[in-house]
């Protein structure tokens, strides 16, 4: 087993807003690997960009807060630190890539500038040269041509995905162990998509660089990540390999959401679709978050909310249907033990 | 073969550039350039392509939302290229159109009621009484209710939205309606919702439809028809199985091989294309895709290739298969 970077225990972000509180994430337990791309997917107010601002302790406080658990890396629980330590390893340990480049990227300053900016924060002993040095080589590493001169440009010279690779090449300018991508080629056409994926398995593979991708499209994940965890309303509902979600998801949400995208190859009849709407974040307080939508749902599912079940070896899924088969698991290897 | 419901024919439309003082005339984005069609009786056309290939801005022309540069567009035996403002205002009781964000495109400041209203009303259709009852009828066709008449847009969900959005469309009882994205700003599961509502009107209400969407996925599920649009031009237009199973442009099968598929066991050759759109100011000269093009030829760079009809109802603008024209 690879080496646990991440940890994420309990995790808990809270909105105090005039109409209460509201519980984005709620209580959600993962981790990233070494060297994986593990990727969250989930509809809109799923909470799956408040975890990673969580992690990168970029929540807008107030009226934003963690009000619960843990989060681990190498071992340190970064959730505990102060603006000052966060600073430090932000950028540097850790590193987040937004879905729109062009409002991350200062559009009045050059692409060399920022991207020096980021060397000189986290190595303040380097000199000029040597910073743009290393510019240089990171933008030769995301496969931009002419570095020395688009160095010397403005953010609005740049294509889209052109400035999506600049976003790319400053998050890895400090090598860091984790790298945070929150919707990175939702803002991009399908062919500079491609390029993009393409580049990001590649440096996964080559810096060993351990990639948490934040998507909603099951189609990117497909084609990228190891593994998935799938969030609904704040929750964690089901975490699978990548062969085990499509080819065995076991939580009605997520066959409901697998079945809900029109397929380019085939021409599926009718297409399913889960009836209702994402629920607001905190109107529900008690029972199974999808149990109104969900063609499943028993007496049991409005009044208990269910944890998550061991459906097999690392795949996990938040649904009492799971319940009778891990029983019967149980009583199974306690015979055979 | 049904007949023809709208023809299009060397639709152009240039948006001049401007400079220095004098304002004066530097050159022209040619955001669509001799674009030709036909949309059939009942059937769903779909348009796709990248950003700025022109998709949208000729959704807005076949609707004169902006007015042509040149070429014709013959809607019913009517030439609605020609058509007076006042003339194509009533002409649009039977062309109408969805649009991608349904928030901007819904008057915050009026309920429900009033905006289901506003096309009857504009076109003075029926009486305060039979407007009302359309307007109850419309809202039950799209899945909404009597008591979300007062209601205002911000109180609605995305996916509400869009019905309502539809239902407008609808008030008048147009013959084409024109979808630019109407699922592009929806999660997955309500995305699924409103295509399986748009497919039911269609057969109850017996629309034809134009869909012009970037996803290929979702224009394959719903389309019978699919043209392919490159930097204002159409260089593909097929049957949308032909399109997928067999796509015979360069650009067509670099798009096909660039979309992700929601299955980790699928695998197949993919073309990933270097380089980006060119801009439509200064578009490359003879076949617009040749700069990016891995079977690009010498006559590729200067001359500009036709549409022409490759197999019975396939036709595709591409210098590979001049050869087999029939």
């Amino acid at each position: 087993m690879r080496k646990k970077l991440l940890e994420i225990k309990g995790l808990k972000t809270t909105f105090f807003t005039d109409n209460g509180q509201i519980p984005a994430v709620d209580d959600i337990d993962f981790s990233v690997h070494e060297g994986e791309i593990l990727g969250i997917v989930g509809e809109s107010g799923s909470g799956k960009s408040v975890t990673s601002l969580s992690i990168m302790g970029l929540i807008p406080s107030p009226p934003g807060k963690i009000t619960g658990g843990e989060i681990l890396l190498d071992g340190k629980n970064i959730a505990k630190y102060t603006d000052k330590q966060m600073q430090k390893i932000r950028g540097k340990d850790i590193a987040m890539i937004f879905q729109e480049p062009m409002t991350s990227l200062n559009p009045l300053f050059t692409i060399g500038d920022q991207l020096k900016e980021a060397i000189l924060i986290h190595n303040p002993k380097w000199s000029k040269k040597e910073a743009f040095a290393r510019a240089v080589e990171i933008m030769k590493l995301v496969g931009l041509p002419r570095a020395e001169e688009l160095l010397k440009d403005y953010p609005h010279q740049l294509s889209g995905g052109m400035r999506q690779r600049v976003m790319i090449a400053m998050a890895l300018v400090c090598d860091p162990q984790v790298l945070i991508a929150d919707e990175p080629t939702t803002a991009l056409d399908v062919t500079i998509q491609a390029q993009i994926l393409q580049l990001m398995k590649d440096l996964n593979k080559r810096l060993n660089t351990a990639v948490l991708l934040i998507t909603h499209d099951l189609g990117v994940v497909a084609e990228t990540c190891e593994r998935v965890i799938v969030m609904y309303a704040g929750q964690i509902v089901e975490e699978a390999p990548i062969h085990e979600i499509f080819t065995n998801p076991k939580h009605p949400y997520t066959q409901g959401l697998i079945q809900s995208v029109p397929d380019m190859r085939y021409k599926k009849e009718n297409l399913y679709s889960i009836p209702g709407s994402v629920p607001k974040p905190g109107s529900i307080q008690v029972g199974c978050r999808f149990a109104a939508r969900c063609e499943y749902a028993m007496e049991r599912c409005l009044q208990e909310t269910p944890p998550l079940f061991e459906a097999a070896e690392n795949h996990k899924s938040r649904c009492f249907l799971l319940e009778k088969q891990e029983v019967e698991q149980r009583v199974e290897s306690v015979i055979k033990g | 073969m049904s007949k023809a419901l709208l023809k299009v024919e060397g639709l152009k439309k240039y948006f001049p550039i401007r400079k220095g003082v004098l304002n004066s005339h530097a050159g022209d984005v040619k955001a669509v350039d001799d674009v030709s069609f036909e949309v059939f009786e009942g059937e769903t056309l779909g348009i796709v392509g990248e950003s700025g290939c022109g998709k949208s801005t000729t959704g807005r022309l076949l609707m004169r939302l902006l007015e042509p540069t040149g070429g014709k567009i013959e809607f019913a035996g009517k030439m609605i290229s020609e058509l007076s403002n006042n003339e194509m205002r009533k002409a649009r009781r039977d062309i109408q159109m969805i649009f991608q964000d349904p928030y901007a495109s819904l008057n915050p400041r009026h309920n429900i009621g009033k905006i289901l209203e506003e096309p009857l009303i504009v076109h003075g259709i029926g009486n305060a009484k039979e407007r009302k009852q359309k307007v109850l009828e419309l809202l039950e066709i799209v899945g909404l209710n009597e008591y979300h008449i007062k209601r205002y847009p911000h109180q609605f969900s995305g996916g509400q939205r869009q019905r309502i959005g539809i239902a407008r469309a609808l008030m008048t009882n147009p013959r084409l309606i024109i979808a630019d994205e109407p699922v592009s700003a929806l999660d997955v599961s309500i995305q699924a919702q409103v295509l399986n509502l748009l497919q039911k009107l269609q057969k109850d209400l017996k629309l034809t439809y134009i869909f012009i969407s970037h996803d290929l996925g979702v224009v394959r599920h719903i389309s019978n028809r699919v043209g392919v649009m490159y930097l204002g031009k159409l260089v593909e237009l097929t049957a949308s199985e032909d399109l997928y199973a067999e796509p015979l442009h360069p650009y067509t099968q670099a798009l096909l091989s660039s979309v992700p598929v929601p299955d980790p066991t699928f695998e197949r050759e993919q073309i990933i294309i270097s380089g980006d759109i060119p801009s439509a100011s200064n578009p490359p000269s003879g076949c617009t895709f040749h700069t990016r093009c891995p079977f690009k030829m010498d006559q590729c760079s200067q001359v500009v290739p036709k549409m022409q009809e490759v197999k019975p109802g396939h036709y595709v603008a591409c210098h590979l298969y001049e050869a087999l024209q029939h």
